[in-house]
């Protein structure tokens, strides 16, 4: 009835998301049944890569949702991955208590280092779980909404748009290096211990985390889809393709683009707040614009205006990126250089798009 | 009745008139596109602008829906409406729409969806996203694929219609908007003779309720449709009256067939 690859490709869609359930059910589950060393039991390593990688599947949908449905490049949006995880981050940090290094209960470790007397207003709150959680959400979409407030309205579209997103991450990479920011500067955050009182670096607890990214991820997609197929989803896939003629018809275009941006954000928020307790680190370097290139890439390999291509492609690369960094870190970026391009070249679709064509072709 | 005066909003024919240009003045780095261009739609008429290339019809459109603020001069929408205080879902959701020359519909949408997108309805965000059509709405877009002769072709994408069906899906997309004027950039551009033929009898069966202009290249058509013909030229309106009239002015013939 409605959006054209919304029902053609349930099958692939199927199989994909009952993977995707399988790994969120059945790995924490063997690891609770099988002891250690039994050959179904998934190491530490295993379940925090999978852990990651289901994250980045998630970023990639946000973006998917931005990108492949509203049309708009953004360059930037890894910077809301990370301002997630810092607030995540922030709150792990406070959970620290009086265990870090120098003991001290009321601050963390970077700022007794820099000498600071007492903690800035900023970091109040956070070492309250909810407040932490709220914040996870609402950073990044508030800096969605005024930075497309401003660029939507004054109708940025294009090459532009995507250079100024591009400008965005990299400015909040040039500030949170900074130790003066008050986000521990080039080091980040680092050094957890607990996540609402369990030892974060339990086999449970990593468990734990990989089924709640496992189900956030699976709930997300399933309200992305809902959007998608709604009206609004329509009007957005018509902004994307001729925007002024939507305009025309009366919508507002800026508003449009903006709650999906802002939405988009959220998600992106959320992955990074679900990334930073299975790696153990946020720093800078996550703002880097290469990261966001990346996410991009991800997109673009999986099958953009999909939304699970996304998921797949970020699966995908991620795991290339795993075995070729271990084997052959140099080469890594000339891979994903090359696969971007004959992606983009001989699948216009993605992988995604290489399954549908065959089987339209059948029919 | 009529001694009670409007709200503001609402729109106000009672002078019989519908959109009054005054004095209007558009100029692209130097060149005037538009010239002290006045012109008067009558509600419910059917009025044709033709010209040379370059005569500003198209930017004449353009500033009516809001696309490009005038210079100078004055635009309004009835007796009340200014038109140049608002921007084009402004002007579209109170009743102008607009066809454009090249047929604009969403190829990736099915045509259903191109008249789902197009209806009068709340065209608000969070509105869109719980929309769901009433049975009247279902009704309305069925009545407009009647009208429009693309019933069998609704669950099609509309990327794959031809360009005259593109051409009435368009038309189709501004009566769901339930317009009060309708501008119709070059409707039977690249038609053949039959589907002009049908475009001219739509457009005639559609005036009254709505005012439409046309504007066209296209004499025969404009022979066959129009009661009153406004001849634009260099920004200006040179002349206007019915096809006859305007076809015997000798500036007409000047400015068509050059000194």
């Amino acid at each position: 009835m409605t959006l054209a690859n919304g029902f053609k490709n349930d099958k692939l869609m199927a199989s994909v998301m009952a993977l995707l359930a399988a790994i969120t059910v059945l790995i924490p589950l063997c690891n609770w049944v099988f002891p250690v060393g039994s050959p179904l039991y998934f190491s530490a390593y295993t379940v925090s890569v999978l852990g990651k990688y289901l994250c980045f599947a998630l970023l990639g949908m946000s973006l998917d949702l931005v990108w492949g449905y509203c049309g708009i490049l953004a360059l930037g949006h890894g910077a809301f991955f990370a301002l997630g995880a810092y607030a995540m981050g922030m709150y792990l940090m406070r959970q620290i208590g009086n265990r870090g290094v120098y003991g001290n209960a009321e601050l963390p470790d970077f700022m007794v280092f820099l000498d600071w007397k007492e903690l800035p207003w900023y970091w109040y709150g956070f070492d309250q779980f909810w407040f932490a959680a709220l914040m996870v959400v609402l950073i990044p979409g508030v800096l969605a909404f005024v930075f497309g407030w401003l660029a939507f309205r004054s109708r940025v579209t294009g090459v532009y748009l995507s250079i100024i997103t591009q400008a965005l991450t990299y400015a909040l990479l040039l500030a949170f290096f900074r130790n003066e920011m008050g986000f521990g500067g080039n080091n980040g955050l680092t050094d957890f211990k607990e996540i609402i009182g369990f030892n974060i670096h339990s086999d449970n607890v990593r468990a734990s985390l990989l089924m709640l990214t496992g189900l956030t991820l699976i709930s997300a997609y399933f309200v992305s889809r809902w959007i998608t197929l709604s009206k609004l989803g329509r009007v957005v896939t018509a902004i994307r393709d001729h925007e002024m003629r939507v305009r025309f018809l009366g919508y507002r275009v800026e508003m449009f683009k903006l709650w999906v941006f802002v939405f988009a954000a959220m998600l992106a928020g959320l992955a990074g707040a679900l990334y930073v307790p299975q790696v153990g680190i946020i720093n800078p370097s996550e703002f880097s614009p290469l990261n966001s290139l990346e996410i991009v890439i991800w997109v673009a390999i999986g099958g953009r205006g999909t939304i699970y291509g996304a998921i797949v492609g970020a699966v995908l690369v991620n795991y290339a990126k795993t075995l070729l960094t271990g084997w052959m870190p140099e080469i890594w970026l000339f891979f994903l250089g090359t696969t971007f391009i004959l992606v983009t070249v001989f699948l216009p679709d993605g992988l995604l798009g290489l399954g549908r064509n065959r089987k339209e072709q059948k029919s | 009745m009529s001694a009670i005066a409007p709200k503001p909003g609402v729109v106000d024919t009672r002078h019989g008139s519908i959109l009054y240009l005054e004095d209007v003045n558009v100029s692209f780095d130097g060149f005037k596109a538009l010239n002290n261009l006045s012109l008067y739609i009558d509600a419910g008429e059917l009025r044709c602008l033709i010209g040379p290339n370059g005569a500003g019809k198209t930017t004449l459109m353009d500033v009516i829906t809001g696309k490009t603020k005038p210079n100078s001069g004055s635009v309004f929408f009835g007796q009340t409406i200014d038109l140049l205080q608002m921007d084009e879902p402004a002007i579209a959701q109170a009743g102008i729409c607009r066809k454009f020359q090249k047929p604009s519909v969403f190829d990736k949408l099915t045509v259903f969806e191109n008249l789902e997108l197009a209806l009068a309805t709340n065209k608000g965000v969070w509105a869109s996203l719980f929309a769901k059509l009433t049975g009247e709405q279902q009704d309305r877009i069925a009545e407009v694929l009647e009208i429009i002769g693309l019933t069998e072709h609704r669950s099609h994408l509309a990327g794959i219609l031809s360009h005259g069906q593109k051409q009435w899906l368009e038309i189709g997309m501004l009566l769901m908007q339930e317009p009060k004027v309708m501008l119709v950039d070059e409707p039977v551009a690249g038609m053949t003779h039959q589907e002009v033929e049908r475009t001219a009898e739509l457009l005639v069966s559609l005036q009254g309720e709505r005012s439409i202009i046309v504007v066209e290249h296209d004499m025969e058509f404009v022979r066959s449709i129009a009661k009153r013909v406004t001849v634009l030229h260099e920004g200006s309106v040179l002349t206007e009256g019915t096809m006859d009239e305007v076809q015997n002015d000798p500036r007409v013939i000047q400015v068509y067939l050059g000194d």
